[in-house]
């Protein structure tokens, strides 16, 4: 912290000065780095001999577990590690037996499960306990949905699963958010963790999940569980920290034992933050379902990906849409559950007035499940009622394949050879010592010896373990990636913020791009683009531009009115306020949402290589087929330093900025 | 009620209390010898919130912290009721210093004898007034019936009746902040902690919650530290005021004697305009008693000038003054009353 605020302290003449020394040093690193590569043959290329064989051995030590060890050998009670994985699966898988059957399986003694009709109308009646009749419409009119298009069982399959996932994650992320909260050193011990969490793509520790755990539902569950818990804990750990200082006073002066002061005052204080927690934990939740298909979770994610095997791009279509409508109405639900103000309900009414709502909904499901038993069609819809869309989806992608596809192909031809296969080309070439130096530079530059520091480590890493180049294409795709998103997202962000009637769109969009299955953007781009670089770039643009546009427009949003007013009092044009004054009030907030794009590219790079780039994504793919614990991780340990690198230069430029600005005021 | 006839019935000690923030401030405050200057605190990359305080507060008064923001009063009150541990020094609460008992023995205090208000009234947002009332009593362990039935009668006292289950959001300011005294007097404290109540209302609002906060004193007659910005706050409620400035003590005494007599140029600067006629007597400011006309009714050594000035100015000569028993015991002009009250 001393460091940047030495930073800040520094004189102008001091700040040129030191300017000028960091550009020396630049030049410095980038001609030695040159030369030596002429004169060098291990900076040119990194030698084989000198990689350290981390994959392998983390790759035994897991077959170790998995068949190397049993514990009390020769005693009655011996067990192998597995013995306890598996034994963990199945008490979950126990409860998911149950779910399953009350959404979609029925039961084996012969219960049907829910008829349609009785889950709709209970997500209606929920709704409108919830915020009355638009959310009724919303939650009854979203389960219809599902029933109308045919995607009835797999979605309850789906529901079915995160209705149990999303408790779990609640609690352990609520838990961790405890006991982060309790002093300054936990939470400092377990954020980076939590950063590695959400900065390592999902496939890298899927692997070894499938090892331990195996494959199906609940391991999918896990791998759920890893993905969603770190934002749901700082969610709920933001919430805690920000209980007014006074209320918790007013505890202490009330007496409160801590454990009192955490469940009858931080808790419920912080209740709204919390619940917006559970929001995160559900949408995250559902953001990772077809990826967590692939590790053997039912549902709609397994279907969609048969679908796309299949190239049945219509199903697919609709499938993902089936997603975002559970996320959709799921979202909303929580949300307005989490703004619910509490109401002061009269303890003198007799409990069936007190309790309305959970009165009817108890009427309806008796009523609803004995109309199910006498009206067929209620309790599974027949097969010829379903409507669909998927025909008319599929006409439409056929119609652009036919007619634009030379025009596009020009296009694509141009971009790749006269643009990204040149910057490509560049970056391979840059002599190894040259960026990680410069990546050294940047972090001193920033945040002095520490960051530097710990920049240093991480980029070299990738080095360590062979996997230079793979890490440079890497860096190409999300370099390329980001500047796009930064080219398009701004001002699309920027005019979100200028118009109340635009923002609500783009906003709508936003939210239907985040959750919408990021495969399905896959398929059409590689139809129209093939499979080369283009596309994924292309699919990690639909994927990342998100974040750029809704922080340029929270940061223009946030920019203070009277700041505004006294710009225009002063006679600022419109471009002159733009950049003068709003610009750089919400810069803070746009560099977060660059830092958020660079994560969600990262995330999509390990989704495209399914398409074939030769890339980080490619290296974990490859293990991941053939079960390699080693190479999964360690491949995707590069990724998440990558976007670790980003974040901690960006955090610290903040840092450094706030500071600024706070000495300015 | 005055601090004469509290007597020496002290309630809370503070002896030589220190609050410094930053690292390593016990370590630096015993290099120090607990004496360090304030110059040596700066260097030191530390902060002197709350620099060697000493006072005490007496059975029954009203003693006032006054002081500027940044002075280190509300630090001086948590140091008091230890939501801050204090660096160094003694708080001796009814005859133990509670710097050194348990936690447990401190979580009983609080619950049985410290009441607190808070500025920004500190209520929990989730529960209804009624609820935030009995929430203290809750804490101490008291069954859900008798703390309802407690609470109650302290809607009663603030004059909440009718919203009683009302949430804090719903209600103004000044409302809220009768919530929070409710709250504070629920376990019917020994002493009263008061932390700038009425700063964050209205004007007006705020005039009509001191004249509350008077109207309650006078039913339960607690002992009461009262923490305050405003030196005509302080004036009119309190009984002795201390003032800091940069953590330290400046003054500590009754308004008279503040007027009167101010320590320095910071204290004068405040007292300057305050309502001298209103706190004054006679007593404070009369002459000896040489040659008055011992003829003349003379005034009560007791009376604050206010009352007696009309008199005064109306007379071509000295008045005598008496005490209560009809002993005169000085004598009192109008260029005397006029050189005080105009500060000429």
């Amino acid at each position: 912290m001393i460091a940047e605020h030495a930073i800040a302290k520094l004189s102008p003449a001091q700040k040129r000065r030191r300017n000028i020394t960091h550009a020396l040093i630049a030049v410095a690193i980038i001609v030695i780095g040159i030369v030596a590569k002429g004169q060098f043959a291990w900076v040119a290329k990194f030698p084989r001999k000198w990689v350290v064989p981390l994959k392998n051995w983390i790759t035994d030590f897991f077959e170790w577990i998995v068949y190397g060890v049993t514990f009390f050998e020769g005693k009655s009670y011996e067990f192998v590690p597995t013995d306890v994985t598996r034994g963990m699966i199945k008490i979950f898988e126990y409860q998911l037996s149950f779910t399953d059957g009350l959404f979609f399986n029925g039961f084996r003694i012969g219960v049907d499960p829910l008829p349609w009709i009785t889950v709709v109308g209970l997500m209606a009646i929920l709704g409108h306990w919830v915020a009355g009749w638009r959310m009724a419409i919303i939650a009854g009119g979203s389960f219809l949905y599902l029933s109308l298009f045919s995607v009835w069982a797999p979605a309850m399959d789906t529901f079915s699963l995160v209705l149990l996932t999303v408790p779990v994650v609640f609690v352990i992320g609520l838990f961790l958010a405890i006991w982060m909260s309790r002093s300054r050193r936990i939470e400092n011990a377990i954020t980076p963790f939590f950063d590695l969490m959400q900065a390592m793509p999902p496939f890298a520790y899927m692997v070894p999940i499938v090892v331990l755990f195996g494959i199906g539902d609940v391991p999918a569950m896990l791998a759920v569980a890893v993905f969603a818990v770190p934002p749901v804990a700082r969610c709920i750990l933001l919430g805690l920290q920000t209980v007014p200082h006074e209320v918790i006073e007013a505890g202490e002066m009330a007496g409160c034992t801590p454990r009192q002061m955490l469940w009858k005052v931080k808790v419920p204080t912080s209740r709204s933050t919390v619940l917006v927690g559970l929001n995160q934990g559900i949408m995250q939740t559902l953001a990772m379902i077809v990826l967590a298909s692939l590790i053997g979770a039912s549902g709609l994610g397994n279907e969609l990906l048969n679908s796309l095997q299949t190239l049945r791009l219509g199903q697919a279509l609709e499938q993902g849409l089936a997603i975002v409508v559970i996320a959709v109405a799921l979202d909303r639900l929580s949300a307005a559950y989490a703004h619910k103000p509490k109401q002061y309900i009269d303890k003198s009414l007799p409990w069936v007035q007190k309790h309305r709502h959970l009165v009817f909904a108890g009427g309806f499901l008796v009523a609803s499940i004995a109309m199910a038993w006498f009206i067929p069609s209620l309790r599974v819809l027949p097969k010829e009622w379903p409507l669909t869309t998927a025909p008319m989806w599929d006409a439409g992608i056929d119609w652009v394949l036919v007619n634009w596809y030379d025009n596009v192909q020009g296009f694509r031809n141009f971009v790749l050879i006269d643009l990204l296969i040149p910057i490509k080309k560049f970056l391979l070439s840059v002599p190894w010592p040259t960026f990680i130096g410069l990546i050294i530079l940047l972090g001193y530059r920033m945040g002095g010896w520490k960051l530097a520091l710990t920049v240093g480590l991480m980029i070299t890493f990738p080095l360590l373990m062979g996997l230079w180049k793979q890490t440079m294409i890497t860096v190409y795709m999300i370099g390329s990636a980001a500047v796009i998103c930064i080219v398009v997202g701004f001002p699309i962000g920027l005019l979100a913020a200028r118009s109340e009637r635009l923002s609500r769109y783009i906003i709508l969009m936003c939210d239907f791009f985040q959750t919408f299955p990021s495969f399905i953007y896959l398929i059409p781009v590689i139809m129209l683009f093939k499979v080369s670089d283009i596309s994924a770039i292309i699919a990690v643009l639909a994927f990342a531009l998100v974040p750029m546009v809704r922080y340029t427009n929270l940061g223009f949003r946030n920019v203070p009115f009277n700041i505004r007013e006294a710009a225009i009092q002063q006679g600022a044009t419109r471009w002159q306020r733009l950049i003068k004054v709003e610009l750089p009030l919400a810069a803070p907030e746009i560099m977060l949402g660059i830092n958020q794009v660079i994560f969600m590219a990262l995330f999509m790079v390990a989704i495209t290589a399914l398409i074939g780039t030769q890339d980080l994504g490619s290296e974990i793919n490859r293990a991941r087929t053939g079960n390699k614990t080693g190479r999964a991780l360690v491949a995707g340990l590069c990724i998440a330093f990558l976007g670790m690198i980003a974040d901690r230069i960006i955090k610290a430029w903040r840092k450094q900025h706030d500071y600024q600005q706070s000495r300015n005021t | 009620m005055s601090a004469e006839n509290a007597g020496n019935d002290v309630k809370i000690s503070c002896r030589n209390v220190w609050q410094l923030f930053g690292k390593g401030a016990d370590r630096f405050l015993a290099k120090h010898d607990n004496k360090p200057t304030m110059g040596q605190i700066v260097s030191a990359g530390l902060i002197g919130a709350v620099r060697d305080v000493s006072f005490d507060v007496h059975q029954n008064e009203i003693l006032m912290i006054m002081g500027l923001s940044g002075s280190g009063k509300s630090t001086m009150l948590r140091c008091i009721t230890q939501l801050l541990k204090p660096t160094a020094g003694e708080i001796i609460f009814n005859g133990t210093d509670i710097t050194k008992v348990s936690a447990r023995e401190l979580n009983n205090l609080r619950r049985h004898k410290m009441g607190m208000v808070f500025q920004h009234f500190g209520l929990l947002p989730h529960r209804t007034v009624l609820e935030n009332i009995a929430f203290p009593l809750e804490i101490q362990g008291l069954d859900g019936n008798e703390r309802i039935a407690k609470a109650r009668e302290l809607v009663e006292l603030v004059g909440l009746a009718g919203r009683e289950s009302y949430f804090p959001r719903e209600l103004s300011g000044g409302q809220q902040q009768r919530v929070g005294i409710a709250r504070s007097l629920a376990v019917e404290p020994d002493v009263w902690f008061l932390d700038e109540p009425f700063s964050a209302l209205d004007p007006l609002i705020r005039r009509e919650m001191q004249d509350e906060f008077m109207r309650l004193q006078s039913k339960l007659n607690k002992s009461i530290v009262f923490v305050t910005h405003d030196f005509d706050e302080a004036v009119r409620l309190g009984d002795r005021i201390a003032i800091m400035k940069d953590g330290e003590l400046v003054q500590i005494g009754t308004p008279e004697e503040l007027v009167t007599n101010p320590a320095d140029e910071y204290v004068r600067a405040f007292v300057e305009n305050a309502p001298k006629a209103k706190l004054v007597t006679v007593g404070k400011i009369m002459n000896e008693l040489g040659s008055v006309d011992t003829a003349t009714e003379p005034v009560l050594v007791g009376a604050v000038l206010e009352d007696v000035a009309k008199r005064v100015m109306m007379s071509e000569s000295a008045i005598p003054v008496s005490n209560k028993e009809g002993k005169l015991v000085g004598s009192i002009d109008r260029e005397k009353l006029v050189s005080v009250l105009f500060a000429v």
